[in-house]
């Protein structure tokens, strides 16, 4: 469709200005025709570029959006107002969302990121991808370009053209097709055709955070199949090479997304947002650690094993984020027993089962009395310190299963309100506490900390009950 | 107006009714009944009053093979299906055997086509079992330009049918309550499952329910009492292999 020109009127709409004449569509500032009419936030047009040139997968890659946008909810993507009929006016006029895409961002500086920002990145587009996968969408064309920052921080996505919903037809899905998706950003498995693996976008995280930290891509822009394919069995340049001042942390979080095999990648975004928010409690291994490029033999072993590789296509997104869980564990810190304590312990234990990869977020919430104010400034306070340090002594007997374990101090007059915001923020899938059994009997009167996490929480909540003191225990074996 | 699609319905008293129940609840106000109202079950005359209630309230119904067997028992039997006609044919009333020898083999409801088999050749129950079997359905009933929908059962199973970007059918396995698009722009050719006896393993009843105003279909699973039905089934003695069956949902 040619362009189209300021004051026509689209089906009610009309037309402001041409915001971006991309390859695939135009998009216009429109308002209401109806001047009487105000609308309630600044909206856009996209009207797609259908001419006789452009591809099929360009009509049906508008259809998909369409189809995607009305089944999806929440602030990680612009709301769908209105769509024209696709069989004659087609158009999609959705929220105008104010902000600069991560590509604007690379475009108008050519200074280098600092770590912190690119982690504060990070975690918000983990958080945006986390909250698709939860409904069942993949994205599969995540690149700079189709992340917009809102001043506020929060990321929203852009452009689902080429995206999947897992209870949709895959519109898109065909055998033996070329592979579809912006060749820099795709994961290996979406080359071999495979389509619906919410951790393909884990995959394209790590090519934007390569990007953000080093200003290169990891891959190229490979231009042929042999080119896309190289992604199957290569490790890309560690990003230290490009650039030694980065922390080893950011290199290790961007080359855990870059795993060619999908499993061994994080397993969800909700993991990868986790790492981000804390770094200084992500183990570092060699990943983290590498700083010259693969060496020839083992890429060549790796070249010849990639050649009969076998992706299998993924259970439902999610499912698949579910399946390795961010286990929560509230320890207190005060008037606790030793039995209390244990139980806990044992009970966390079983929680993370012998999933590997799992992960353990051991959490006390003090009071802010406890900390001087005017302290505020350095994070870990002396108060801090001791707390961490309990907390280190208490979970040391879970980190032999080589399951990460990070030790958070938190500091709340509300203990409940305190555990549930964190479980919220880090899409926590299940909270180990305490029952509190003591106060069982107020319960009646007096909603307890874990009586109202376990009304709230947005995941299972286990109560433990501890088992009986150790000194009792004693008492049962030798009756006085 | 959301419509529901019914279909092998199979003398199954308990399972029609949970899913019409489910259907009202859902704001469901026409139903269309898409063949095999008996075989198998031991309702068949309780089956037929009721669709024949929903008949006179406006919906389609269909005939299916079994409802074609029932009507003309074979004087040879050779199949357990068969074995089972003369039984339900006996059960049935004159004005009921009448019913279901008048029922057409398709219906054409604007954009939407039913049929119990498939829309190629119907009276020879081809089964649509897969993308090549459906596309020759489709091809039939899209002789006429208007039919944007195919729905059919027969084969017990839901699955849905679209056209991929390369032209070809591709076979969608649907969720179960999840509203699909289905733009009136493609071609789309459903089987809608069974009633009265689901045979995936899961013993809950199935329906589809279409909405052609906003273009969206929806797979149901119904769950309903399945071991009164096949206690039924024991207690009428017909064939042990039509009670586990239901027991099974295999």
């Amino acid at each position: 469709m040619k362009l189209l020109e300021p004051g026509t009127v689209v089906d009610g709409f009309r037309v402001v200005a041409c915001l971006h004449a991309g390859g695939m569509a135009h998009i216009y500032r429109v308002t209401y025709a109806d001047a009487s009419r105000r609308e309630p936030f600044a909206l856009v047009m996209k009207v797609p570029r259908m001419t006789a040139g452009d591809g099929a997968e360009n009509i049906v890659g508008f259809e998909v959006e369409r189809q995607i946008l009305s089944a999806l909810a929440g602030p990680y993507l612009p709301r769908l107002v209105a769509a024209g009929d696709l069989a004659h006016l087609p158009y999609l006029v959705m929220e105008y969302v104010d902000g600069r895409t991560l590509q604007q961002l690379l475009d108008d500086t050519q200074d280098p990121l600092a770590p912190d920002a690119i982690a504060r990145l990070g975690v918000a587009v983990a958080q945006a991808v986390h909250s698709l996968h939860q409904q069942d969408v993949c994205h599969l064309d995540l690149k700079p370009a189709n992340v917009l920052m809102r001043p506020d921080g929060q990321a929203v996505l852009l452009d689902f053209g080429l995206s999947s919903h897992a209870h949709f037809p895959d519109l898109l899905a065909e055998e033996l097709r070329p592979a579809i998706g912006s060749p820099t950003w795709m994961a290996p498995e979406q080359v071999v055709g495979i389509r619906g693996d919410p951790r393909s976008d884990i995959f394209a995280i790590g090519v934007m955070l390569y990007e953000l930290a080093t200003r290169e891509l990891p891959f190229g822009n490979p231009q042929t199949t042999g080119g896309l394919r190289q992604r199957l069995w290569m490790d890309p340049v560690p990003p230290r090479k490009w650039r030694p001042d980065l922390p080893e942390w950011l290199q290790e979080v961007i080359l855990h997304c870059l795993e060619p095999e999908a499993a061994k990648r994080y397993p969800s975004a909700a993991h990868l947002a986790f790492d981000l928010s804390d770094p200084r409690q992500i183990v570092v291994t060699e990943l983290g650690r590498r700083t010259r490029s693969t060496g020839f033999w083992r890429h060549f072993r790796r070249w010849l094993r990639a050649a009969g590789m076998q992706y299998l296509p993924s259970a439902l997104p999610s499912q698949q984020i579910g399946r390795i869980p961010i286990v929560m564990v509230a320890v207190p810190n005060q008037d606790v027993r030793d039995a209390t304590l244990y139980s806990l312990r044992e009970a966390a234990s079983r929680a993370l089962g012998t999933v590997p990869g799992a992960r353990l977020a051991c959490v006390t919430v003090i009071d802010p009395g406890e900390t001087p104010g005017h302290d505020s400034a350095s994070s870990e306070t002396t108060v801090h310190r001791r707390y961490l340090g309990m907390l280190r002594q208490w979970a040391q007997p879970l980190q032999h299963g080589g399951q990460a374990v990070s030790l958070h101090v938190l500091e709340a007059g509300d203990v409940a309100q305190a555990l549930l915001r964190y479980a919220r923020g880090n899409h926590v899938s299940m909270i180990v506490m305490g029952a509190a059994t003591h106060g069982l009997q107020m319960q009646r009167l007096l909603a307890t900390a874990p009586i109202k996490v376990a009304m709230e929480a947005p995941c299972t909540v286990v109560l433990v009950k501890q088992g009986l003191p150790f000194d009792r225990l004693a008492n049962q074996f030798n009756p006085p | 107006m959301k419509i529901a699609l019914l279909s092998d319905l199979h003398a199954n008293l308990r399972a029609l009714d949970a899913c019409l129940a489910h259907a009202r609840g859902l704001g469901v106000q026409r139903f269309a009944v898409l063949g095999d109202l008996v075989g198998y079950g031991a309702q068949p005359a309780e089956v037929v009053g009721r669709v024949r209630e929903l008949a006179l309230a406006g919906a389609a119904v269909l005939q299916g093979n079994h409802d074609a067997l029932a009507v003309a028992p074979p004087a040879q039997i050779r199949t357990l299906d068969e074995s089972g006609s003369a039984w339900t044919h006996a059960r049935l009333g004159a004005a009921d055997l009448e019913f279901l020898a008048g029922l057409p083999l398709t219906v054409s409801d604007g954009a939407a086509f039913l049929v119990h088999a498939s829309a190629d050749q119907p009276q020879r129950w081809h089964y649509v079992t897969n993308a090549h079997r459906a596309e020759a359905s489709l091809a039939a009933a899209c002789a006429d330009v208007a039919v944007r929908y195919v729905f059919g059962g027969h084969v017990h199973q839901q699955t849905l049918y679209f056209r991929g970007s390369s032209g070809r059918l591709m076979q969608f396995v649907p969720t179960p309550g999840a509203a699909i698009p289905v733009p009136p722009h493609r071609r789309w050719i459903a089987t809608v499952g069974s009633v009265g006896q689901p045979r995936d393993g899961n013993t809950a009843a199935m329906y589809a329910m279409f909405d052609p105003g906003r273009a969206e279909l929806t797979f149901h699973r119904v769950p309903y009492d399945h071991l009164a039905a096949a206690a039924g089934i024991r207690a009428a003695g017909l064939p042990e292999a039509f009670a586990l069956r239901l027991e099974q949902g295999l």
